[in-house]
């Protein structure tokens, strides 16, 4: 009744799907957060003359992803350039991220009392020392569990990237249910692994998270 | 010194200091008392540049806190000034929170900071609380915390503005009791302050504002003990 056709060579074949996943969400989140940190803080402190660039980050957290996906890809060719799929994924997913952590990053600046910053500033502080002392320490308290959630969503929203060519997790997985035709097991397994790797963060958050509290 | 000339402060339509002009000399103790809505507190931030003033000026020891060209971190350095929420900095130690100044603004070595901050801390009565989060203590401390942080700047002037009026009423006194060693030290300080007995035993003058003009201004003999006008006896009568 559990014969299966799965082999070893298929769970290698996934992992290494899982691979290309991780590395995904990592140089997305890379380059999503620091240019979200730059545009949320932007966002926070001049709000009024950033508002065009509110306008351009609501086009990427608007749009499907999927269709960034295909778009992007498509006038990569138009335009001739040279890229790998890969570094077309990070673009369009970076994007994607700086746009939600412009967000995260702009509430958790705005978080910060003002009350507080004007006790920095009368101790002498100036304005970027009171940025760097009080309000970015304090607003990554409020802004992390956002991020966390940011990037386990992210983690799974690279799976669109098989869109363009790219093996991921899930391509893998389905590339192998198409040969051996065990979907339910395939897909177990992909699930699995896919738990497992938002578990990691998402403890490692949590522990994080608990040590911030402890002070506070 | 801190001269004060024709002050004259608005929030949008509302004008909140109408000419205001007062002196304050070094060693000096100047209480102001008032209603809500008079104009003192905003005063005070006016007088460490926190908020902009819309005419006449104010100088410290002779620099132009509103002109142009002055440096008003620099100047910020020698005015503490102590709030009515204490505004402790969540995300440090009691320790840390006195420290950040001296280390950031006035470049002091680790070693150097700390030494002033546990000198400080322990003058106001936390020596024992350096590793506690702000959070952990009482309404009390915290503000006795932010006159260390303050002090921790060697400041030639505090300003308190109404330093007790959020406080649980037994927890009053030990932050007064802290206002009173500095006076006595000989501190320079402006104090907006309801707590009209205190203001009457540190004082050396005491100003009663009234729609964001000085009403009466003197000893605290003169005019918490016999005020001349009969608007200042309506206010010492009513919050009593």
């Amino acid at each position: 009744m559990f014969e299966s056709t799965f082999t070893w060579n298929d769970l290698q074949f996934m992992l290494q799907g899982a691979w290309v996943t991780i590395l995904l969400t990592v140089v997305s989140m890379i380059i999503g957060t620091l240019a979200g940190v730059v545009c949320g803080m932007a966002r926070a402190l001049l709000p009024r003359s950033t508002i065009p660039l509110a306008w351009v980050l609501d086009v990427f957290r608007s749009v499907p992803l999927l269709i960034q996906f295909v778009l992007f890809n498509a006038l990569k060719s138009i335009v001739g350039l040279n890229w790998s799929a890969f570094a077309v994924a990070c673009v369009v997913l970076g994007l994607y991220v700086t746009a939600y952590c412009t967000e995260i990053v702009r509430s958790g600046v705005l978080s910060v009392p003002l009350t507080l910053r004007r006790a920095s500033r009368s101790l002498g502080l100036t304005y970027w020392q009171d940025l760097r002392q009080i309000v970015m320490p304090m607003a990554s308290r409020v802004a992390f569990p956002g991020w966390i959630n940011l990037l386990l969503g992210v983690m799974k929203d690279t799976a669109l990237v098989m869109w363009i060519g790219i093996v991921e997790l899930l391509r893998a997985s389905q590339t192998i249910v198409t040969r051996i035709q065990e979907p339910l097991l395939v897909l177990c397994i992909a699930g699995l692994i896919y738990y497992v790797m938002s578990l990691v963060v998402a403890r490692l958050g949590a522990r994080l998270e608990t040590r911030w509290q402890e002070n506070d | 010194m801190i001269e004060i000339d024709n002050v004259h402060k608005s929030f949008g339509e509302l004008e909140v200091i109408k000419g205001v002009s007062l002196q304050v000399n070094k060693g000096e103790v100047v209480s102001i008392i008032g209603g809500s809505g008079s104009g003192k507190s905003t005063l005070l931030m006016c007088i460490n540049g926190l908020e902009s003033i819309k005419s006449g000026s104010i100088r410290v020891d002779g620099t132009e806190v509103h002109a142009r060209g002055t440096d008003i971190n620099k100047l910020r350095q020698k005015i503490g000034i102590v709030f009515q929420q204490w505004n402790a900095f969540p995300h440090l130690t009691v320790l840390e929170n006195v420290m950040l100044a001296p280390r950031t603004v006035l470049g002091k070595s680790k070693a150097e900071a700390e030494a002033l901050a546990v000198k400080q801390l322990t003058h106001v009565g936390l020596g024992d609380k350096l590793k506690v989060f702000p959070g952990k203590l009482s309404g009390g401390q915290q503000q006795r915390m932010a006159i260390a942080r303050a002090l921790a700047m060697s400041p030639d002037y505090m300003l308190f503005d109404e330093a007790t009026s959020a406080l649980d009423p037994q927890l009053v006194g030990e932050v007064l009791d802290t206002m009173r060693m500095l006076a006595e030290d000989g501190m320079t300080m402006i104090l907006v302050t309801h707590e009209i007995r205190f203001a009457r035993d540190v004082s050396d003058r005491v100003a009663f504002f009234r729609n964001g003009l000085v009403h009466e201004i003197g000893t605290p003999d003169q005019v918490i003990g016999h005020p001349q006008r009969p608007e200042t006896a309506d206010f010492l009568r009513s919050i009593n």
